[in-house]
């Protein structure tokens, strides 16, 4: 099967300053990602806050120019952002954002905000159009009633629906979901996962799925990619990442995450905090919290290698299995 | 319901109205002295507003009524001067959002000297080696050279130490947190836990734990209570919860975490939505959603009664007893063994 989309030695540096008058600092948000999404398939990508997995996942629509790198639709290079041929290709890629309030215009019926993408994109007729709203509503589980109320009306997960089914309107190939459910509760959220999965199944659309929370992407994704300060540490289908992960730092993630009725006794917890990405540690970024770390850690980074089927992970402690994915 | 001159704090038939419409129902909880206790439930159900409205924090709009007694005194309604006592000296209460509790404009050091001047009385030097020791004690590196700087120089979960410290400054018998793990990432919500943990054996206080995450619950509780829709419909011990969960809506929440081994399965959500504050259905509010209901449960209300061991039930069709596998993959470990 050919990849729906590849990215390769994705980067993307930020400048930042730190005063009016200071130099700029630049940022390595995305730092040298190769990524491959197969169609149908949904790809995780997890990390703390400030690790790059949003500015990657807008990367991989061409929101985000990459500096270094490219970005390849169904082998065709990402045109440039704003062109026309461009915006002709969102109706291939649309984005979910974790705030479904803000996605949406306050102003504007749910119905309206739908259809909208089919207005634009100029698919159909206008009965046509009506039609599948209706279908999308039904789809994402919105009554008939709830067409003409406004985003106020409705409650969060019903909202995160709306802007759900705005992006499936235009049948997307892919589907970029940046913490789609970071906002709702609980019992909502297992809605939503659900639906999600069955949309999925149904248009048969790739899906890359950002968030922080492990246990909601080992139930989505097939693949996922584990990120730290800019960078995949580890990468692997999500049954074997959580249940025998490699990296230091996943293995770290995995088990501080709590289970309901686990106590906190022989867990691994981390010491310190993500660094500032702006003064980034020499040698492997993630050494300086780092249970294991030795003195090649410091000096030298990792590469991201091959250390198992369809596995890899960028550790110097982890023992590859092939040369060097990246070399 | 006896009282009992051995708790720390108890609530007794505790309700809130915010412009007329209820949002607290009358709940009834004791704290004992050195316990820690976990609220659950979703946003709305009315966990904050329990401990705002205990302490006087919600603003004029509110009705509260009920009685809150610290060691057998009625606070609720007492005068502000009392209430700044309690308030900081005796319980201590720390937000989700630490970087907003804190001053943007004063030095952190000055922050939590200025708490031990209000609740210990302690000024110049001495003020500020106890500041720097408490500092220390939630984990602030080189608190030292840390000491004169502002909020916006440290980072969400150093901010949390921070307020963590100044909730310590008081001394105080009970600690209320307030989903303080929340806005944090997954490494540094298991230092806050542990943090958390080690300070209450250290100081012997009571810690009321808020949260809408069961893992983070079970980590730091001995005993939780589970709301919806500003009622407690259940309460008992982590083990017997996490075991053998009796009310549904509990049932239900257990299920739709998605697990982290075994299969991967379809979650199993809970239909519908949480219901309007200002529109509750008649009957169990949970009822609406609820796979068990009967007849009954749309008309009557269940009362929260004992059921024997510290447990306590709102359900009049309690959920059936979880099958063996399941229970297993709940268990604490120390109960499996």
């Amino acid at each position: 099967m050919t990849p729906l989309l590849e990215a390769k030695n994705l980067s993307r540096v930020y400048q930042v300053r730190r005063g009016y008058f200071a130099r700029p600092n630049p940022v390595r948000a995305v730092d040298d990602i190769s990524v491959v999404v197969m169609p149908g398939e949904t790809l995780g990508i997890v990390g703390e806050s400030g690790s790059g997995k949003s500015t990657l996942g807008r990367m991989l629509l061409g929101i985000d120019p990459a500096q270094a790198g490219e970005v390849k639709l169904e082998h065709k290079p990402m045109p440039p952002l704003r062109s026309a041929q461009w915006r002709a290709l969102r109706a291939k890629m649309q984005l979910v954002y974790q705030d479904p309030l803000a996605a949406l215009d306050r102003r504007l019926t749910i119905a309206a905000q739908i259809g909208e993408p089919l207005d634009i994109h100029q698919i159909g007729t206008k009965e046509q159009r009506t039609a599948q709203v209706e279908e999308l509503m039904a789809a994402v589980g919105l009554r008939r009633d709830q067409a003409g109320r406004y985003p106020h009306e409705l409650s969060g997960g019903q909202r995160q629906r709306a802007v759900i089914a705005r992006a499936l309107a235009t049948r997307p190939s892919l589907l970029v979901c940046d913490e789609p459910v970071a906002a709702l509760d609980v019992s909502i959220q297992a809605q939503v996962v659900n639906m999600l999965r069955d949309l999925q199944e149904q248009y048969g659309m790739a899906m890359v799925f950002i968030s922080h929370d492990l246990k909601v992407v080992r139930n989505v994704a097939d693949r996922v990619a584990v990120m730290y300060l800019g960078k995949i540490v580890e990468e692997g289908s999500s049954d074997t990442i959580f249940r025998s992960p490699r990296h230091p730092y996943t293995k770290a993630l995995v088990s501080s995450m709590p289970v309901p009725g686990k106590q906190l006794q022989g867990r691994i917890i981390l010491q310190g905090e993500p660094p500032n990405p702006a003064v980034r540690p020499t040698g492997c970024a993630f050494h300086p919290r780092c249970p294991l770390a030795i003195d090649l850690c410091r000096t030298n980074a990792p590469a991201l290698r091959r250390v198992g089927v369809q596995r890899t992970a960028a550790c110097h402690l982890v023992a590859g299995d092939a040369a060097a994915v990246a070399a | 319901m006896s009282t009992s001159a051995s708790n720390l704090v108890e609530l007794r038939d505790l309700k809130v109205a915010f412009d007329g419409v209820q949002v607290l129902h009358g709940i009834d909880l004791d704290i004992a002295p050195g316990e820690a206790v976990g609220l659950v439930g979703e946003s709305g159900c009315g966990k904050s507003v329990t401990w705002l409205a205990a302490l006087g924090l919600l603003p004029g709009k509110a009705t509260v009524t009920g009685s809150v007694k610290l060691e057998g005194r009625e606070i609720r309604g007492a005068q502000r001067s009392q209430l700044e006592q309690v308030r900081g000296g005796r319980i201590a209460m720390i937000f989700q959002d630490p970087s907003s509790s804190l001053n943007p404009v004063l030095r952190i050091g000055r922050q939590i000297v200025e708490a031990l001047a209000i609740h210990r009385g302690l000024a110049g030097e001495a003020a500020k080696a106890e500041a720097l020791r408490l500092m220390d004690m939630v984990g602030i590196p080189d608190p030292r050279r840390r000491f004169d700087l502002y909020a916006h120089e440290f980072s969400g979960g150093q901010c949390q130490r921070l307020m963590i410290a100044m909730a310590l400054a008081g001394e105080p018998d009970l600690l209320i947190a307030d989903e303080p793990t929340t806005a944090l990432d997954a490494t540094i919500q298991a230092q806050i836990l542990d943090l958390l943990i080690r300070l209450r054996n250290e100081t012997g206080m009571a810690l009321v734990f808020i949260s809408h995450d069961l893992g983070a619950v079970s980590q730091v509780c001995e005993r939780v209570c589970v709301m919806y829709a500003g009622r407690i419909v259940e309460e008992g011990t982590v083990e017997q919860l996490f075991s053998d969960p009796q009310h549904p809506y509990t049932r239900g929440l257990f299920d739709a975490i998605p697990s982290i081994d075994g299969p991967r399965r379809r979650l199993i959500p809970i239909p519908g939505t949480v219901p309007n504050p200002s529109d509750l259905p008649q009957g169990c509010s949970f009822s609406p959603r609820c796979p068990q209901a009967t007849a009954i449960c749309k008309t009557a209300l269940p009362p929260l009664l004992s059921r024997g061991r510290g447990r306590k039930l709102a359900c009049v069709q309690p959920a059936q007893p979880v099958k063996t596998g399941m229970v297993r993959d709940r268990m604490p470990e120390a109960v499996m063994l």
